[in-house]
């Protein structure tokens, strides 16, 4: 599904992704997690297309996506930050997003399912915060795409909506998805995540299983086995 | 592209901002009218205030436009469509929705007026044809700017710098230039440094239409005696096409190549 060859970037004299390679053959949720700046996000916008890598080769369906945009109609985002047009309102917002894709759309069952039909005909500007988080969610997933890269997805959502977040993203994951998730929220990555991605200065310092990275870090406790993963590579270094 | 201008314009159509500029117009155009009670007097007073207003407001709009919807921008870029037509779009609504207040704030009173029924009518248009390029020009600048830097505050600075620098110090600049050495032939040199600046591009192109040679100036004059009136209508006319289509490719190759 996905491959990602050799990719550099920097920014500057940051090196943010350095030689990282990557193969996602089977559909399934992956959890991409790592400390602060360890390139989850570069990573993210490099397979989207919205950071140019400076080498290598990302491809999707066996297909070189660099420089290209038609296959983006293969996939969906979630964008950590929701900052919409605020004389737009939530109705213009979904119209013109499904405008750009022209494919068949489901808004109207998440509209109901989060409860915001009453803000349709609002501007985003006179919204709350997690009204527009959930306007977000809305705009991601009411595509049926097979990739869905959902960024830091729980950010500013209330327990009610977070539940639902969690069920659709079980649902999608029963339809045979691929779900590229990068959180904080340790809860989420046990829960949902078939394998983790755990990124360190730019590569990628361990891939696989939950069960594995337990087993190798003899750790139950996921954010103690994170820890530990890390905490290695301090022992390696020294 | 179309769909990003159309909401992109809707969106700052119905900004407080865009409404206030509506207003300034409409009552400059008022006042002014109200004051020379003739219309071809009014038109070289709002003249010399639109030719430095229009392209401050569009520099100050593209800027903030940009660095307040770049969050949104980044959900656009993950969608099947091309960088090119999204910042294209952007711009051209950014354009659109600036010009729209302009023709219609000043375009009310003097039609109220009686512009309809005055030789003046193609004074005043083209009066909106120039502050529309002047529109199109420096929120093209803007964005480029923009485009280049990360930082808000920078992004302001040396738009605004740009601003002053072409509608102010070049025209200090130039005349200093014209005292130095004004014992060697300098109308070649001066025709190109009115080319080179879009807001005295625009007065000239004006002022040849108008036909009042008191106030072409010494450029004017030389521009005029080189080019005649209609030649110099239509060579100024061309350079401001110009001075569009150059930023205009600038923010698409820029933004084909930018990390967001």
């Amino acid at each position: 599904m996905i491959e990602i060859n050799g990719i550099y970037k920097r920014f500057g004299k940051l090196k943010v992704l350095e030689d990282l390679d990557l193969e996602l053959k089977s559909p399934g949720v992956f959890a991409i997690i790592g400390p602060n700046a360890s390139g989850k996000t570069t990573l993210i916008k490099a397979i989207l297309g919205i950071v140019i890598p400076d080498a290598g080769e990302i491809k999707i369906n066996q297909r070189s996506v660099l420089n290209e945009f038609k296959y983006r109609n293969q996939l969906t985002y979630l964008p950590q930050i929701a900052n919409f047009p605020p004389n737009l309102t939530v109705g213009e917002l979904i119209s013109l997003v499904k405008e750009l894709r022209q494919e068949v759309s489901y808004e109207d069952k998440l509209i109901s399912i989060f409860n915001i039909n009453e803000h349709i005909n609002k501007k985003i500007g006179n919204l709350s915060g997690g009204t527009i988080q959930k306007v977000n969610l809305i705009l991601t997933f009411m595509f049926d795409s097979d990739l869905i890269i959902l960024d830091e997805p729980t950010n500013g959502l209330d327990p009610i909506s977070m539940i639902h977040l969690e069920k659709i993203i079980s649902e999608e994951k029963k339809k045979g998805k691929t779900i590229l998730i990068t959180t904080h929220v340790m809860r989420i990555v046990e829960r949902f995540s078939d394998e983790i991605i755990f990124l360190l200065e730019g590569k990628v310092f361990f891939k696989g299983k939950l069960s594995a990275l337990r087993k190798k870090t003899d750790e139950k406790d996921l954010e103690f086995a994170i820890a530990k993963l890390m905490d290695k590579r301090v022992c390696l270094k020294s | 592209m179309f769909k990003i201008l159309k909401y992109t314009f809707y969106d700052i159509i119905r900004s407080r901002w865009s409404l206030a500029y509506f207003f300034f117009y409409l009552i400059l155009g008022f006042v002014l009218l109200f004051l020379n009670n003739d219309i071809s007097k009014a038109l070289i007073t709002l003249m010399n205030i639109v030719l430095v207003l229009t392209p401050l407001i569009g520099t100050i709009f593209g800027v903030m436009y940009y660095y307040s919807s770049i969050d949104f921008t980044k959900l656009l870029l993950a969608q099947p469509i091309k960088r090119s037509k999204i910042f294209l779009g952007q711009y051209l609504g950014v354009v659109s929705s600036l010009t729209l207040s302009l023709v219609f704030g000043l375009g009310i009173p003097f039609i109220i007026y009686g512009l309809s029924v005055s030789s003046a009518i193609f004074d005043f248009i083209l009066l909106l044809i120039s502050a529309s390029f002047l529109n199109l020009i420096f929120v093209a600048l803007a964005y480029i700017i923009s485009l280049y830097n990360e930082n808000k505050i920078k992004g302001f600075g040396y738009s605004i710098l740009i601003w002053l620098f072409l509608a102010i110090i070049y025209d200090g600049l130039f005349l200093i230039l014209l005292v130095f050495f004004n014992e060697y032939p300098l109308d070649k040199l001066s025709l190109l440094a009115i080319t080179l600046n879009p807001i005295d591009l625009s007065r000239i192109l004006i002022l040849l239409k108008l036909d009042i040679s008191a106030l072409l100036g010494y450029t004017g004059a030389m521009f005029k005696q080189f080019f005649g009136t209609s030649q110099g209508v239509f060579y100024s006319s061309l350079i401001l096409i110009i001075w569009t289509l150059i930023p205009l490719s600038v923010i698409i190759s820029t933004s084909n190549k930018k990390d967001f």
